[in-house]
């Protein structure tokens, strides 16, 4: 059941027959367009708040530039009402599962027009129409949240599924095996989605784990366990559309490791090159595999996107960006009498 | 004696490198030892000078990290167990309450966990309810649990050589705002009495009740209140558990009035035992009702404007203590 999925055009397999060879096969343009942008849209948005990071925004904010793959490739295959719960890199799956980016972009400025009304900053994030009940800072946090919405799907008898996403550092918590563990025991609809950027604050996973397959942890569980090219949209799309499936027909959990890198430091933006902490060639060469670069490649050979396309695609998204900053600049801050608001439902 | 000016991340600094030169069984592990930023620098250089052996940074196995550290302290050694921030704590909750706190009990005072858990509140800055929380009163909770709360360079050392020197588990908490705090260290080993608190300031209307980084505010509050003609006596409590019982009732047999400065919350907080032990012990000497200066009975905010007014400070306590000096 645990197999191993590799980069380029020699992906095997994962369980069936469902996986073929050749690059883009057997997904739709439509679906390659739309990873286009939400990859687009997550690194224009990353890079802008890097700039303003210097001096607008003020809230501890984790990047995800380099791992836009993994979100949209994953989320492509997600409906409005499944559940994507995620960490304090939270950016990249709200952009990806259709949050709103200036209810975002205001949350990062603390603004009440915030996407969880200031109240959260960078780290939690929600969108309850879009199927994000929130994101939480404590590594390994959500995970069983997502096990929950999952037995709540099933006890319910509905077909919506739940992704967990989290990092190779989440694997480190006992809480990521007891979740995995009680999911697969109850046959529950959850994708377990595990980003490893290979770094975990300024660990190198190989200083956390005994073994760094994470993918082959999903064996102790009877259930798939994968390992795909994370800086390959169309590895991370097939992967996850095999794993998507298969819990919204009841056949229960899917681990998928997908294989990336965080170009920015852990937070910040800076590259934690400074701090001697990691070093510029491996920066460099996994910058080098820009998955947006690999995309774009692939959508001009198969004639989906023309220079013209993609100059407006671009201009576009910068657009948007530029009204999500000017509207969380013009934002109010939440109101002092509401300190003490919200901490319970009355 | 040999004093140096240092900071208070420097006295850690130097405590550790001190313990663990002098005494074999004493280590280090925790999350961010090696980290440039984790634990700011009160860990520079200790791995180059003690290895990776005795400085163990240690994966985000909060609850297995921490029951390893409880279970080394069975076998004798005296590890110091590093929290970078209390948040992350509630995953080790149960190694540091079901078993540190009540292993010495439960069988009979047979074997003693001596260990140092080392907790580090870091706040503000908008990093919101999961990177705010000032937990001290959870684990002075707790039977079997000691906790000191320096607010001093000076005691940031004393109080750390005595946690680690006791055959106890004891939770030590410090507030990332003291870590640029100046003040005068000896060179040499000492250490600082658990359960001992200490007068910073003396007065005669108002005792001011604080630990840790609330003795910042609270200085800052009696010299506004002493402009205003009321002479403030600022006690630092130092530990939370076991309280200095003494101190503060002297102190509030003198006064007949008391603010409690508490960087916890109001409910069930600081401010809320020491209010008890003063109603059950002092009454007859109190002049006015107890003032409590508390965070508000909800999670951090990250938007600054909220942030401001979540975190009290002099001008809170100058107000409670106006409030006090009106009502007697
Ligand atoms: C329980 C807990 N322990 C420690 C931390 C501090 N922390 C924040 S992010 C992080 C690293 C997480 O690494 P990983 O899961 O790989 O995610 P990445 O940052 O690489 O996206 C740590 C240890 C935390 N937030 N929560
Ligand atoms: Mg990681």
């Amino acid at each position: 059941m645990v197999s191993k999925l590799r980069a380029g055009g020699e992906d095997k397999a994962v369980t069936g027959d469902a996986v073929q060879s050749g690059a883009a096969v057997g997904i739709s343009p439509a679906a390659l367009r739309g990873m286009h942008i939400t990859m687009l849209r997550i690194r224009r948005f990353e890079e802008r708040v890097a700039e303003l990071l210097r001096d607008e925004i003020k809230c501890p904010t984790h990047l995800y530039t380099g791992q836009e793959a993994v979100a949209a490739g994953v989320c492509a295959n997600l409906r409005d009402d499944d559940y994507v719960f995620s960490t304090h890199r939270s950016h990249g799956h709200y952009i990806a599962k259709g949050g709103d980016l200036k209810a975002l972009m205001a949350e990062l400025y603390g603004k009440a027009t915030g996407c969880s009304r200031g109240r959260g900053g960078s780290m939690h994030l929600a969108c309850l129409e879009k199927g994000l009940p929130g994101s939480s800072a404590i590594v390994g946090g959500t995970i069983p949240l997502a096990v929950g919405t999952a037995l709540a799907s099933s006890l319910r008898g509905v077909d919506t599924v739940s992704v967990a996403f989290f990092g190779d550092g989440a694997v480190n918590e006992g809480i990521w095996y007891e979740s995995v563990n009680f999911a697969a025991l109850k046959r529950l609809p959850v994708v377990f989605i595990c980003e490893n950027n290979l770094y975990s604050t300024h660990m190198p996973v190989s200083a956390c784990l005994a073994d760094t397959n994470i993918y082959r942890k999903a064996e102790a569980f009877c259930i798939p366990g994968v390992q795909v090219d994370g800086n390959d949209a169309l590895a991370v799309y097939r992967a996850a559309e095999l794993a998507v499936e298969s819990a919204r027909q009841s056949e229960g959990p899917t681990l998928i490791e997908c294989l990336t890198y965080r170009w920015r430091g852990h937070v910040g933006p800076n590259f934690d090159l400074e701090k001697g902490l990691r070093n510029r060639e491996e920066l460099a060469s996994w910058q080098a595999r820009c998955p947006i670069e690999t995309l774009e490649r692939l959508l001009s050979e198969q004639d989906m996107l023309s220079v013209a396309d993609r100059k407006r695609i671009y201009k576009d998204i910068e657009r948007e960006i530029d009204e999500a900053i000017a509207f969380a600049r013009q934002s109010p801050y939440p109101d002092q009498s509401e300190l003490l608001a919200n901490v319970f439902k009355v | 004696m040999c004093m140096g000016k240092m900071t208070y991340a420097q006295a850690i600094n130097q405590t550790l490198r001190q313990m663990l030169e002098a005494d074999g069984s004493v280590f280090l592990m925790g999350q961010g030892v090696t980290s440039p930023w984790y634990v700011g620098t009160t860990t520079a250089g200790l791995i180059d000078s003690f290895g990776p052996e005795r400085i163990i940074d240690t994966p985000v196995s909060e609850n297995a990290v921490s029951g390893t550290a409880v279970g080394a302290a069975l076998a004798g050694m005296r590890p110091v167990l590093v929290h970078p921030r209390m948040d992350f704590m509630y995953y080790a909750m149960d190694q540091i309450v079901n078993h540190a706190a009540n292993w010495y009990y439960m069988f009979g005072g047979q074997v003693s966990v001596p260990l140092t858990v080392w907790a580090i509140i870091n706040r503000g800055g908008e990093q919101a309810a999961q990177h705010s929380q000032a937990l001290q009163m959870l684990f002075a909770h707790i039977p079997g649990l000691k906790v000191v709360m320096p607010s001093t360079p000076y005691d940031a050392k004393g109080l750390l050589v005595a946690a680690v020197r006791d055959d106890n588990p004891v939770v030590y908490v410090d507030d990332r705002w003291l870590y640029n705090v100046e003040g005068d260290v000896p060179e040499e080993i000492y250490s600082v009495p658990i359960g001992k608190g200490v007068m910073r300031r003396s007065g005669s209307d108002l005792t001011i009740v604080a630990a840790s980084y609330m003795v910042i505010e609270a200085m800052k509050a009696a010299e506004q209140l002493g402009r205003e003609g009321v002479s403030a006596e600022v006690i630092d409590l130092r530990s939370l558990k076991p309280l200095d019982e003494e101190l503060l009732l002297g102190s509030v047999h003198k006064t007949g009035r008391l603010v409690v400065a508490d960087g916890t919350w109001r409910t069930g907080g600081m401010s809320a035992g020491i209010s008890a032990i003063v109603a059950e012990k002092a009454f007859a000497s109190l002049k006015a009702p107890v003032g409590r200066v508390t965070l508000p009975d909800a999670p951090a905010p990250a938007s600054c404007v909220l942030e401001k007014l979540y975190y009290p400070g002099a001008e809170d306590i100058v107000m409670a203590a106006r409030k006090v000096v009106a009502a007697s």
